[in-house]
């Protein structure tokens, strides 16, 4: 039993943070941040040549060929430094590609997704917001051995900047006539549009497809079949996006400590009062209980995928309130200047508002666990 | 990272499993004293009992893995405890073993072991509950004894003890209160020792008042140096580990809420249907789970031998709010029904939700308050200046 990292993954975060400190500390992080594109291409060039864009790629594929334990250890250091850019959405799609793709799939796409001259998303939601086969209303209407798509997918991360959307689709009324198809960006009626979100350093915009042709080469597994795939894609997010939160609410914790050992009130650094060092000792609780939960689950990921479900679940439903809780608690603490643009604090509580619904909050969550228990 | 356990960890649960197949059959009712007797005998026998402890004093000179997969599979099958002897066995002993003379080990280790009697702790007073260090009652030096003076306050079980664990100040004089505090072990049938049991809100009687009038206590039972009481307490309660077992507990109870859930009928339909009641199910069992994994995440800390901060503050938090939540949430289930305890003709269960409800304090409160376990989060992990 071992349930700690192993020596390349603490040498991997050191890496990661480094470069990050060095190359996008957070004053960088907010020029980047008010650009069109929304993320650095330079450096994105960058971490591509570092191997991290394909992280889980395996080698053939010209990935690194690790596995999600250690993507964790990179997602919470750029989660850290609210690093701008569509890794998390390129991993996904990649994943997608890998877990439902065939040989000739992976070699088609996998390699420019590792070097980073493609990047990828998941379009899988829809106005309804449902994360359920309910959810996928968008239909594929059959013509030839292609299907034929018109409609619009909502809430897809980088939708600008991505040039390869995974596209979920239904392929007849039955609740899970699904299929997963590949959607390039430059291909004809496809539009991808992405807005800054209140948390600036995420993009999220819609795809619309006006007669967009999916052909069989690029189905993803078996049409009518793939709600068993497009969940694990959702238990994949998940755990992204709960990596990058601890590595987050990690950083608004450290900053909010910080400035309560330096300001002084009634004579002593305000850190000393109980009223302000036990919300912090409870953000401390909350936050190493959801590195715990993700550890899990992404170990499971690699090792044990019957555990996902219940282990995804629970890692984004805690770690999304526990969040939630540390951003407000941290700009509350800062007091009057949490509140100016000028503090970074604030960048944390916007990220916790981004990280909410992001693949299911905790209201979602916590009633799957329910259901898994068998109530 | 890897949750596998090694070949030689999976046969000893193999042999664990076995045993409790062997000695704890199904049906058997575990109050019974002739199965409890033979129970205590058996687990002796194993060295399960003291199983962490060297080998040389007794005990099992097992591994942290080992005694984790022990307690684990214990627990799993609701086993008696292992050994008889609670205090004696989770600090008592300990402290002997680490501060004790060669004679103190002789003497009290062997009948820890057996379970021969109870220990009690006479650490907290009335006006000294979180900051345990400012304790005043007295013990003076004369001769071959400390003549000890004052009183202890929620000694739990002291009114069944035949031995007790005490701390007094020797040394009034000394600058910092952490220092001229000495470690007595004192048998409770010495004169002038007097036992006032307290009642607890659920109505039972588990702690008491201890009172100390002219109370002689022999200089070969000092435990450490005088004036070494402090660290002797420190390295004691240390060894008290969030422990595995606890989390198997938890685990359990929550089976229990669920299970009360499914039966208990609201607005016509099982409490279990509610949106609100399935979320606060959920929420609970994220928190046990978040426990016992921080407990892994602490126990690959101390396998790969580093050293712990203060990280089992974050479990005892989570205990606490577990405790308190369930405890309240059963409760609340049970509607206008909850307010019969027992003894009423229309009480669910017998009475044993609001029992629940009610004993909490004896886990939240004792061994450190919430308040104090945030002080030790917050100076020794995040280093915040001290209160």
């Amino acid at each position: 039993m071992d349930f700690g990292f192993s020596e390349e993954q603490d040498l991997l975060r050191a890496e990661v943070r480094k470069l990050l400190d060095a190359r996008a500390p957070l004053e960088q992080v907010r020029k980047v941040m008010e650009t069109g594109s929304g993320y650095d291409p330079d450096l994105w060039r960058e971490l591509a040549e570092l191997g991290w864009l394909g992280l889980t790629i395996p080698e053939t594929y010209g990935g690194a060929g690790l596995g999600w334990v250690d993507l964790v250890v990179l997602l919470q250091e750029t989660g850290r430094s609210l690093f701008p850019s569509p890794l998390i959405s390129t991993t996904l799609a990649a994943a997608a590609i890998l877990d439902s793709g065939t040989k000739e799939q992976k070699q088609r796409w996998l390699p420019s997704l590792a070097d980073g001259t493609r990047i990828g998303t998941l379009a899988l939601l829809e106005a309804s917001d449902v994360l359920a086969p309910t959810g996928i209303a968008l239909a594929g209407k059959p013509d030839g051995d292609a299907f034929v798509l018109t409609g619009e997918k909502r809430f897809v991360a980088d939708a600008g900047a991505a040039n390869l959307f995974v596209v979920a689709f239904r392929t007849g009324d039955g609740a899970q006539d699904l299929a997963l198809g590949i959607v390039d960006a430059g291909s004809a009626g496809v539009t991808g549009t992405s807005f800054a979100t209140i948390d600036a350093t995420k993009r999220l915009g819609s795809l619309k497809l006006d007669k967009a042709r999916v052909p069989k080469s690029a189905l993803l597994g078996e049409p009518g079949r793939a709600w068993p795939a497009i969940e694990k894609l959702f238990d994949r997010g998940a755990i992204a996006v709960t990596a990058e939160l601890t590595g987050a609410a990690d950083a608004a914790l450290g900053l909010t400590v910080e400035y309560a050992k330096d300001r002084i009130q009634f004579g002593h650094p305000i850190g000393k009062y109980q009223g302000v060092k036990h919300p912090l000792a409870e953000m401390y609780v909350d936050l190493e209980s959801t590195k715990s939960l993700l550890y899990y689950a992404a170990w499971a990921l690699d090792e044990s995928p019957a555990e996902v479900p219940r282990s995804a679940s629970l890692a984004k439903a805690y770690g999304t309130d526990a969040f939630a809780r540390i951003g407000i608690d941290g700009v509350q603490l800062h007091g009057a200047v949490g509140y100016t643009a000028e503090y970074d604090i604030q960048l944390y509580l916007k990220r916790s508002k981004w990280a909410r619904p992001a693949f299911g909050d905790s209201d979602f969550h916590y009633e799957r666990v329910a259901r898994l228990g068998g109530l | 990272m890897d949750f596998r356990l090694t070949p030689e960890e999976e046969a000893f649960r193999s042999e664990v499993r076995a045993f409790l197949d062997e000695n704890l059959p199904e049906g058997v009712n575990r109050n019974d004293m002739r199965f409890v007797l033979e129970w205590n005998k058996k687990v002796r026998e194993k060295r399960w009992v003291g199983f962490s402890w060297p080998k040389e004093v007794g005990g099992g000179g097992g591994g942290l893995m080992e005694q984790v997969v022990l307690k684990e599979e214990m627990s799993k099958r609701k086993a008696p405890p292992l050994g008889a002897c609670f205090m004696g066995l989770a600090w008592v002993g300990p402290a002997i073993i680490a501060y004790g003379t060669e004679a103190q080990k002789q003497r009290f280790i062997p009948d820890i072991l057996d379970g021969a009697y109870q220990w009690c702790t006479g650490y907290s007073e009335p006006g000294t509950g979180s900051d345990l260090a400012s304790l005043q009652c007295r013990g003076v030096r004369d001769g071959d004894f400390y003549v000890v003076n004052g009183q202890k306050i929620w000694t739990s079980i002291a009114m069944w003890s035949k031995w007790m664990i005490l701390l007094v100040r020797t040394d009034p004089s000394s600058t910092s209160k952490h220092e001229g505090i000495t470690c007595l072990l004192v048998e409770m049938s010495t004169p002038g020792v007097e036992v006032r049991p307290i009642q607890n809100m659920s109505g039972s009687a588990m702690f008491a008042e201890v009172f100390f009038n002219d109370v002689r206590v022999p200089v070969e039972n000092r435990l450490g140096a005088e004036g070494q009481g402090w660290q002797v307490t420190v390295s004691a309660l240390a060894s008290e580990r969030s422990s595995i077992a606890e989390v198997t507990a938890m685990f359990r109870k929550l089976e229990e809420l669920v299970e009360l859930a499914q039966r208990t009928q609201r607005n016509g339909v099982p409490a279990s249907r509610d949106s609100r009641v399935r979320r606060q199910l959920a929420v609970f069992e994220a928190k046990i789970e978040a426990m016992r994994l921080n407990g892994l995440r602490s126990l690959t800390q101390q396998l790969r031998g580093e050293v712990l901060q203060g990280e089992t503050s974050v479990n005892k938090l989570l205990r606490a709010e577990l405790e308190i939540d369930m405890g309240d949430f059963a409760l609340e289930l049970l509607g206008s029904a909850a307010v019969y305890g027992r003894g009423a003709d229309e009480t669910v269960d017998g009475g044993r939700w609001q029992t629940g409800a009610l004993n909490w304090p004896e886990v939240v409160i004792g061994g450190g308050t919430p308040n104090i376990q945030k002080n030790i989060i917050a100076e020794r992990i995040l280093h915040l200046p001290k209160d």
